[in-house]
């Protein structure tokens, strides 16, 4: 069983740029390692800037919008799948990061809690198919009622409303045998 | 008033009613922002005719942090006492992305990108 929404284009590992950061989820305490999804952004970001170096004002403003951008979405990923990832599976998760000609693209892969499968593949849903100014409002309302404080659908929201990224996602077992979901998270940001 | 931690900063000037943010936020929820959380509370109480977030410094914010902004415009919007004034800059890319979507909770908001 392999369930794609919206436009997943599968990761090519062989012609393309890229780096991915794996992380053993169950190696250390969720805070500590909260710290390193921040040090893995803003490292992505940096690296990236490698790829578009700044010998004129429109490039310099090219390189601090990627970067910005990069740091960004790299952290809200990261930042997702080390709260999300289902511990009980023992699975790493990881962090893609693709160039290509037009655009970057992001994977962010994780066990996910069977559980809560449902109800994350109906908002999925609700992203590639409802009003996105309605659902940003709704969500932020909704935050505002909510103590627990979970950002990471606002978060997603953001990518999509505020920089104009594209999201789709693949959920797949982990293996052939395997009861565990991995939900991979593809965010593609046009150049 | 003044939360520190590693790598930022959020201080309150009540001479000039302004919070200034400074350095990057990434904190884990609401547990950890609630001493950010509790600092925006007692400058919404104190009511001051325009409250100003200086938020120019703020290299970075998460959307658990976009969300405490959020909440706090709401207050001050449900409160009606205070104006809101927000200082920010072009040169810091996720300002100019995502910080006129305050003004949609809050049409009166005044937003400077300088």
């Amino acid at each position: 069983m392999q369930k794609k929404f919206g436009d997943f284009v599968e990761p090519n590992h062989t012609d393309q740029e890229c780096l991915i950061i794996h992380f053993s989820p169950t190696s250390l305490p969720l805070q500590q390692r909260w710290r390193t999804s921040g040090l893995s952004a803003d490292f992505l970001a940096e690296y990236w800037t490698t790829f578009f170096p700044a010998h004129d004002v429109p490039s310099r403003n090219k390189q601090i919008e990627i970067k910005g951008s990069i740091n960004y979405i790299a952290n809200e990923l990261l930042e997702n799948v080390m709260k999300f990832s289902y511990r009980p599976a023992d699975l790493p998760v990881s962090l893609g990061l693709y160039l290509y000609q037009d655009a970057f693209r992001f994977y962010a892969g994780n066990a996910i809690d069977p559980q809560t499968l449902d109800e994350f593949r109906n908002f999925v849903q609700q992203l590639l198919t409802r009003d996105l100014d309605e659902l940003y409002i709704q969500q932020v309302k909704h935050n505002v009622e909510d103590e627990s404080g979970d950002s990471s659908r606002l978060g997603l929201l953001m990518m999509l409303n505020d920089y104009d990224a594209r999201l789709a996602w693949k959920f797949e077992p982990a293996s052939q045998d395997s009861d565990v979901i991995v939900v991979t998270t593809m965010v593609q940001l046009a150049l | 008033m003044q939360v520190r931690g590693e790598g930022y900063s959020v201080a309150y000037d009540p001479a000039t009613a302004t919070v200034t943010f400074q350095g990057t936020l990434r904190l884990r929820g609401a547990a950890e922002y609630a001493p950010i959380v509790q600092l925006l509370d007692e400058v919404v109480a104190a009511a001051p005719e325009t409250i100003t977030l200086n938020l120019a410094a703020l290299r970075f914010l998460n959307s658990a942090g976009i969300n405490v902004l959020f909440k706090f415009v709401i207050k001050v919007r449900e409160q009606g006492d205070s104006q809101v004034l927000v200082r920010a800059s072009s040169q810091v890319p996720w300002q100019g992305k995502s910080l006129k979507n305050l003004q949609r909770l809050m049409p009166a908001l005044r937003l400077e990108l300088e």
